[in-house]
C-alpha cells in the first residue's frame, strides 16, 4: 500500500462511499499528529493560516459545528459562521444562490449541516470551494465516520476483522451509514440490531454486514459498540411503541455488556437519551469512550481539513 | 392541397400494414395508401428509409394550463409534441385551479385553438379539486369533450368515493385513470424503496404502494363492472395483477413510460432530480415486467408523462425537487435506441402501443391511416443520430435524465391534418 501517493486536496468530503482504504488511513495518520495539538499548551499552527472556511447549518448542532470551528482556528484557518435562522435562508433564498453568495466571498471550504439527503452532493456540484458534509439528513456524516474509525484505532490498535455492533434507529441515521460505509472499507464486520421498522428493508445485501433479530445477538463477542441516539418522535410516528419497551428490549445496559467482549467499547454520537437507548451506568462507565469521541472529533476535522485545503502537507 | 408521402415504410398497426407503401394527403384527409401512387401532388416527400405512421399519441402530459405557465404552455408543450412526433396530446387536470368542471373544459379547448399546433385532448378531474371527495361534474365535463378522467397525481384514498365515480360515469362511457400509489406508504418518499435509497438514507417509495393500489382499484371495477385505466405502471407485481383481471374479463387497461421501461433506481443520483419521478424508477425486475407485459398485450399504450417544471423548482436538493421530468421530444429516441435497436421490442408493437391502442381506449378520432381519416402523420428517421439537447427543447422544462444522451432515431416530420407542422426538428409557423 502507498499511501505517499494519496492527495486529497480539493476533494470534496461528502460520503465515505467516495474514499478509498489508502484515503482513509492517511486521514486516520494526520488526525493521530492532530490530536498531539490538541494537547498542546498554544494550541494553533499554521497550517491554514490565509485559508477561509464558511460552516454552513441548515439544522441545529453544537458538537459538530464547534468541532470544525476550532478545527480550523487551530489550524490558523478563519472560520466563519452561518446558520439558517440568522441568515437570508429564512427570506427564502436558494442553496444554489446562498452557495454562489459564500463562493464570492472567496472561501476555501463549505462545512454544510442539511437536512436535505443529498444536498451536500448537489452542493459539490454548483459550487467550486471544497465542500465538507457535515450531516444530510439520514444519508452520510463522513466526518463523524472518520472520527468513530480513529476512536476504534486508538483502542484496538487495529481495524481489520474487529467485530462492531450498532444498535437502534438504523433508518434515520447518517453516522449508520457513514459507520457502515467507513468499517466495511476497512475490514471492519458491522453486525446491526434494533426495531425492525428502524431497519431499512433491503439495506445489508452486502457482505460483511449481518442484520440481526435482537440486540443480544449483535453484541455477543462485539469489540465495539456504538449506540445510536433514538429520536422520541418516532415513537409518535407509531415506529415503536413506547419509550420504556425501547430501553428494555433495545437499550444498551450492563447486563447486555456482559455478552460483548472484555475490553468493550463503546460509542455515541451523542446527544444521549440517558434510560433509553443506553444506561447511564454505561455511558459513564469504564468502557465508554464517548468524551474522548468529542475531543478525536476535532482532531479528525483538522486532519480532513488539511488533507482537502492542501493536500495534507504538514501541520 | 394534396401531399404525397413516398417510399417509406408505412406502419400503421389499426389497418394491419407494414409494407412499403406511399400515403396520399387530401384536403387535410387521408386519401390513399398504396404502393406508386400517382397523383399530381403539391407536395412530394420521399421517404425512402424513413418510417411513415399514424400520427402518435400521448394519452398522459401535463401541459401545465391553467395556473402554472412557468412550467409549460399549450404553445410550447404541444411545439414540444410536434417536435417529438406526436399529433395528439391529452393533458392532465391536476393545475391550478383543477380542471373539474365543462367551463374549465371548454376554455382550454379554445386555448388549444389559439396556441396548440397539435390536437389536444382534454382530461377532467374525477372529483372536485382532486380531493377525493365529491365527484366533480363528469357528465358536464364529457358533454363539453372531456376525454376521460384522473385525479393523476393523487391516488382516490376513498374506495367508496371511487366506486361511486365507477359507477356514475358508465352512462357516458368514459375511462378512468388512476394514479396508483397509496398514499401512507409513499408519504415523503422521493425513490423507490430499495438498496439503493437504503444506502443512500432516502425514503422510499415501495413497490407494495403501488400493488396494493392497483389490486383495489381493479377489483373495485370488476366489482362495477366498469372501465379502467392504470396510469404509468411501474412494478412487476402490478403488471401480474393486470393480466390476470384482463384473463378474467376486467375492463382494465393500462399505460407505462419511457423512463420505466428504460430506466432503473440505480441511476439515481443525489446532485441531479432529474430522476425524481412517481411512481419512481425501479429495478430490472421491474423494467423486464413491464416490457414483458408491454409484448404479450397486459399494457395497452405508452405513454410519455410529460412533466415539466420551471428550471428553478427542480434545479435544487434532490429531495424538495417536484417530482418529473419534459418526455415529448425524447421518447421516440428512447424507445427506439433502449428497446428496438437492441432487439427487444418490434417497431410495428411500440407503434400500435402510441396510435392505434391508444385511440381505440380512448376512442379517438386518430391513431390510424385508413381512407378519410384526418392527416395526422409522422415520417420517423431510424438511422437519425441526435444527441439530447436541453438548448434545443421546445418544452419549457428542464432536467430530463436522458439529457446528453446519443440516441438512434427520431421524427423528421409531424402533420397535423395534412399541414406540416414540424420539419427536421423545427417547428413551422402556421
Amino acid at each position: 500500500m502507498d499511501n505517499a501517493k494519496v492527495n486529497l486536496r480539493g476533494k470534496d468530503v461528502l460520503a465515505l462511499a467516495d474514499f478509498t482504504k489508502e484515503e482513509i488511513q492517511v486521514i486516520l495518520e494526520s488526525a493521530k499528529e492532530m490530536k498531539n495539538i490538541i494537547h498542546r499548551d498554544i494550541k494553533k499552527v499554521p497550517a491554514l493560516r490565509g485559508k477561509s472556511i464558511v460552516t454552513l447549518f441548515y439544522e441545529p448542532s453544537t458538537r459538530t459545528r464547534s468541532s470544525f470551528e476550532l478545527a480550523g482556528k487551530y489550524l490558523g484557518a478563519d472560520v466563519v459562521n452561518i446558520t439558517a435562522g440568522t441568515s437570508s435562508i429564512v427570506k427564502g433564498e436558494s442553496l444554489r444562490d446562498t452557495l454562489y453568495t459564500v463562493e464570492a466571498m472567496g472561501v476555501d471550504a463549505i462545512i454544510m449541516r442539511h437536512k436535505a439527503e443529498g444536498a451536500a452532493e448537489y452542493a459539490a456540484k454548483v459550487a467550486s470551494p471544497v465542500i465538507i458534509n457535515a450531516g444530510d439528513g439520514a444519508h452520510a456524516h463522513p466526518s463523524q465516520g472518520l472520527l468513530n474509525l480513529f476512536t476504534v484505532l486508538e483502542h484496538k490498535g487495529h481495524l481489520e476483522g474487529l467485530k462492531y455492533a450498532i444498535l437502534g434507529d438504523i433508518t434515520h441515521s447518517r453516522v449508520a451509514r457513514s459507520d457502515i460505509q467507513g468499517m466495511r472499507k476497512m475490514g471492519v464486520e458491522v453486525h446491526l440490531a434494533g426495531p425492525k421498522t428502524l431497519m431499512p428493508r433491503f439495506l445489508f445485501e452486502e457482505e460483511g454486514i449481518v442484520v440481526h433479530d435482537n440486540v443480544e445477538d449483535a453484541i455477543k463477542d462485539a469489540d465495539v459498540i456504538n449506540v445510536l441516539r433514538i429520536q422520541l418522535e418516532r415513537q409518535k410516528a407509531g415506529l415503536f411503541p413506547s419509550p420504556r419497551e425501547y430501553a428494555r428490549i433495545y437499550g444498551l445496559n450492563d447486563k447486555r455488556m456482559a455478552l460483548a467482549k472484555d475490553d468493550v467499547l463503546v460509542l455515541h454520537p451523542g446527544p444521549m437519551n440517558k434510560g433509553l437507548e443506553i444506561s447511564p451506568m454505561v455511558a459513564y462507565g469504564d468502557h465508554s469512550a464517548i468524551q474522548e469521541q468529542v475531543q478525536n472529533g476535532v482532531a479528525v476535522r483538522m486532519a480532513i481539513l488539511t488533507h482537502a485545503l492542501t493536500g495534507g502537507n504538514k501541520a | 392541397m394534396k401531399t404525397l408521402i413516398k417510399g417509406g415504410r408505412v406502419i400503421d398497426p389499426a389497418n394491419n400494414i407494414d409494407k412499403i407503401a406511399d400515403v396520399l394527403i387530401e384536403d387535410g384527409k387521408i386519401a390513399k395508401v398504396a404502393a406508386n401512387i400517382k397523383s399530381a401532388a403539391d407536395e412530394v416527400v420521399e421517404a425512402d428509409g424513413k418510417i411513415v405512421c399514424p400520427g402518435l399519441i400521448d394519452m398522459h402530459v401535463h401541459l401545465r394550463e391553467p395556473g402554472q405557465e412557468a412550467k409549460e404552455d399549450f404553445a410550447s408543450g404541444t411545439k414540444a409534441a410536434a417536435a417529438g412526433g406526436y399529433t395528439t396530446v391529452a393533458t392532465m387536470p391536476n393545475t391550478n385551479p383543477v380542471v373539474d368542471t365543462a367551463a374549465l373544459v371548454r376554455s382550454l379547448q379554445k386555448r388549444a385553438e389559439e396556441a396548440a399546433v397539435v390536437h389536444v385532448e382534454i382530461i377532467g378531474a374525477v372529483t372536485k379539486g382532486q380531493k377525493g371527495e365529491e365527484m366533480a361534474e363528469m357528465g358536464d365535463m364529457t358533454a363539453a369533450g372531456a376525454v376521460a378522467f384522473s385525479d393523476d397525481g393523487h391516488f382516490t384514498k376513498s374506495a367508496k368515493v371511487l366506486l361511486n365515480c365507477y359507477d356514475y360515469l358508465r352512462a357516458f362511457d368514459k375511462v378512468i385513470i388512476n394514479h396508483e400509489e397509496e398514499p401512507s406508504l409513499v408519504d415523503e418518499g422521493v425513490m423507490n424503496e430499495s438498496h439503493r435509497s437504503a444506502m443512500l438514507g432516502m425514503k422510499g417509495r415501495p413497490t407494495v404502494a403501488e400493488d396494493i393500489a392497483v389490486y383495489r382499484d381493479i377489483a373495485l371495477a370488476e366489482y362495477a363492472d366498469a372501465r379502467v385505466h392504470v396510469a404509468h405502471i411501474s412494478s412487476a407485481r402490478s403488471v401480474e395483477l393486470v393480466r390476470e383481471a384482463k384473463k378474467r374479463g376486467v375492463k382494465v387497461t393500462a399505460e407505462v413510460t419511457p423512463q420505466h421501461l428504460t430506466m432503473t433506481d440505480d441511476m439515481v443520483e443525489l446532485s441531479d432530480s432529474s430522476t425524481k419521478i412517481n411512481p419512481p424508477l425501479r429495478q430490472s425486475k421491474d423494467v423486464e415486467a413491464v416490457l414483458a407485459g408491454l409484448k404479450d398485450g397486459t399494457i395497452d399504450c405508452i405513454v410519455t408523462d410529460h412533466s415539466p417544471h420551471a428550471q428553478e423548482e427542480k434545479d435544487r436538493e434532490y429531495i424538495y425537487a417536484p417530482s418529473g421530468f419534459p418526455g415529448l421530444e425524447t421518447a421516440v429516441g428512447v424507445l427506439l435506441t433502449d428497446l428496438v435497436d437492441t432487439g427487444k421490442l418490434d417497431i410495428v408493437t411500440m407503434i400500435s402501443k402510441m396510435t392505434a391502442e391508444p385511440a381505440k381506449i380512448f376512442v379517438l378520432n386518430a391513431g390510424s391511416l385508413g381512407v378519410g381519416m384526418p392527416a395526422d402523420v409522422t415520417v420517423i428517421d431510424p438511422e437519425l443520430s441526435w444527441t439530447v439537447d436541453e438548448k434545443k427543447f421546445y418544452t419549457k422544462g428542464s432536467h430530463s435524465p436522458f439529457v446528453g444522451r446519443t440516441l438512434k432515431g427520431k421524427a423528421i416530420k409531424t402533420f397535423v391534418d395534412g399541414q406540416l407542422v414540424m420539419d427536421n426538428g423545427e417547428i413551422l409557423e402556421v
